[in-house]
């Protein structure tokens, strides 16, 4: 050995050096594994940057309130006053947006909740529950863009919906059915046994139980998986573009008429990025803004609920 | 009366009013939904695969290099560009993710304080909500140029084009290293302290430690992550559509067009191909090879998750 033992004050042996070179050794793997989580966030931060300084200047009341154009110049604010047909906006798409998540939001309720209440409280535990339960596992990671083919191919064409609202809705329902499934029943194993008991014991039957008991107890958990799957589903794009979103629609679709064809924020922001002239990224950008603070707004609104029901707050 | 003992652990009575015996009926439907779309899926790629394939050859379409369907006079079905295009995105993403993710996953599990890990898991599962269109925004706006200025300066560097494998693959990383962080991480946490304190008190170092003592009885966990994140990235669609290009080539430098099979299907699903046309049926000619690599790498990740598990009390 190179340099001589030391000895501590117990007389315990040691070699310096060794001890010297493993807390180096320690501080820079600490270093590293720092700087990779801080890869993460400077990532995340960058992006937000990035896309709130492309959309500076471009993000106005008009751009929420009037339909698209073809132009770039419609949608530049310093144009404004000139234009004889109006500035462009992101208004059918926003509206767009809004209807397929309120209708998906309603199949998912019904079948995502159904599902899981009964894989929790009926099931019995045997082959076909086991195998409905590594299904639903193996949805979850199923290409988004394929479930655009299974709308494509089964609601628009053989059940001859069209490229219509409530395609985009089966279909981004059946995307985020699992992920809904999975937390629902989170939320419904949550709710104590003992509460279930109380209530068979007042001579309840499993229905008025899981109706009166179970349920109400276990909505807000639902609710913020729902939510939270529900902002998913609002930012999907290949989906709904495989089902048939109109690139550029000038109207708003009807909820009256759920077979009409409609446009969605994300399927406009991509029609925007793909156009070659430098003023559309503007364009995209001030429209991802729109579609983020959507986002954000909605996992706001899951956060509050999850804390305002949450027992332990 | 009967001595047996009466199970009053899953169940309240079903033979009450008609609702009871329907609601057992539904809530089965509902799960059923599931087990219909996989059904549903598999069926629809597969009978729009034999019509592909009933024009196009399956050896020609495996093991062709070209990929050109709209060619008028001879076209070429060999899927190997498209995808020779998905694997250098994948492997250029897992290159980014797989340090970065588990990098940090060590340093949240094994060195952050809680209250830095309560701010910093957020911001990351922030990461993996963002919509993957903006992804593909944010590789346009800020990496392409970053990427193209660094091409004139840097030795051995090539100018990248516009559109690019590169920058697609690093954005495709970003997007997938919260889930390598958050699975492994997981994994990490589970294992017992007493392992850590056992090599702890045989002298070892933090570094010591996190190393070899929590990686490698964790290393299901993350070797289950990687997996599920490279499955993420196969399919990734609308960050590569508009990012990585429109040009199905074979190619080893990572700064020239690709195209990748996700990309290839959002191409014909936002043009007109006509029902029954070639282009039409090789969408799902593709969706079913998107579909088959995704499914083949979801189940070895659940199988290596409960081959390689280490059980601990």
């Amino acid at each position: 050995m190179s340099t001589p033992p030391t000895t501590d004050d117990s007389g315990f042996e040691f070699d310096e050096s060794a001890v010297r070179r493993k807390r180096r050794l320690g501080k820079l793997f600490l270093g590293l594994c720092g700087t990779a989580t801080l890869v993460g966030i400077v990532a995340l931060v960058a992006l937000l940057v990035d896309v709130v300084v492309e959309a500076w200047g471009w993000l106005t009341w008009e751009f929420l309130t009037y339909p698209p154009s073809q132009i770039v110049e419609h949608y530049d604010p310093s144009n404004y006053g000139d234009l004889p047909t109006g500035p462009g906006g992101l208004y059918p798409a926003i509206v767009g947006s809004i209807y397929l998540i309120v209708l998906t939001a309603i199949f998912t309720l019904f079948l995502g909740v159904g599902a899981a209440i009964y894989l929790e409280e009926y099931a019995p535990d045997n082959r076909l529950t086991r195998f409905i339960e590594a299904n639903i596992t193996n949805l979850a990671g199923v290409p988004s863009i394929v479930y655009g083919l299974l709308g494509l191919a089964v609601f628009v064409r053989a059940l001859q919906t069209g490229a219509s609202l409530i395609a985009g809705a089966l279909t981004l329902t059946l995307l985020i059915l699992p992920i809904v499934i999975v937390q629902s029943q989170e939320s419904l194993r949550a709710v104590p046994d003992s509460m279930r008991q109380a209530s068979y014991g007042t001579g309840a039957t499993k229905w008025q139980t899981i109706r009166n008991v179970v349920l109400p107890e276990a909505v807000p958990g639902i609710m913020t998986g729902i939510i939270l799957s529900l902002s998913r589903a609002i930012g999907e794009t290949a989906p709904i573009l495989m089902v048939g979103a109109a690139t550029t629609m000038f109207t708003p679709p009807e909820l009256t008429d759920p077979t009409g064809p409609f446009s969605a924020m994300p399927m406009q922001i991509f029609e925007w990025a793909k156009l070659p002239d430098g003023d559309f990224q503007h364009v995209a950008a001030a429209g991802i803004v729109v579609l983020l603070t959507v986002l954000l707004l909605m996992n706001a609104v899951a956060i509050y609920i999850r804390n305002a029901y949450d027992p332990r707050g | 009366m009967s001595s047996e003992p009466i199970d009053l652990s899953r169940s309240g009575n079903d033979v009450g009013t008609i609702g009871d015996r329907v609601a057992r009926y539904v809530f089965f439907a509902c799960a059923f939904v599931t087990v219909a779309t996989t059904v549903a899926i598999i069926a629809v790629l597969v009978e729009g695969a034999i019509d592909f394939f009933s024009a196009v050859s399956i050896v020609e379409y495996l093991t062709g290099t070209n990929w050109s369907p709209r060619a008028a006079d001879d076209p070429s079905f060999g899927v190997l560009p498209l995808v020779w295009g998905t694997l250098m995105i994948t492997v250029g993403a897992a290159l980014i993710a797989v340090p970065v993710g588990t990098l940090t996953a060590i340093y949240l599990s094994e060195y952050a304080s809680p209250r830095v890990r309560s701010v910093v898991k957020p911001v990351l599962e922030i990461l993996a909500g963002i919509p993957t269109i903006v992804y593909g925004f944010f590789a346009i706006s800020f990496i392409t140029p970053i990427l193209q200025g660094l091409g004139g300066r840097v030795p051995l560097l090539p100018e990248p084009g516009t559109f690019n494998a590169a920058a697609a693959a690093i954005v495709v990383g970003i997007m997938i290293i919260p889930m390598v962080s958050s699975i492994s991480e997981d994994a990490m946490s589970s294992v017992p302290d007493s392992l850590r304190n056992a090599a702890y008190g045989l002298g070892a170092t933090k570094f010591e430690v996190s190393t070899q003592v929590v990686l490698p009885a964790s290393l299901s966990g993350i070797v289950a992550a990687y997996i599920l994140a490279v499955s993420r990235a196969i399919g990734e669609t609308m960050a590569v559509a508009l990012a990585a290009g429109a040009l199905p080539q074979l190619t080893r430098n990572p700064f020239e067009e690709i195209q990748t099979m996700t990309a290839y299907m959002v191409e014909i699903g936002t043009g007109d191909a006509s029902v029954g046309s070639i282009g039409y049926q090789s969408l799902f000619a593709i969706g079913l090879t998107l579909f088959v690599m995704t499914f083949l790498m979801n189940i070895f990740s659940m199988w290596v998750r409960s081959r390689y598990r280490e059980e601990y009390q």
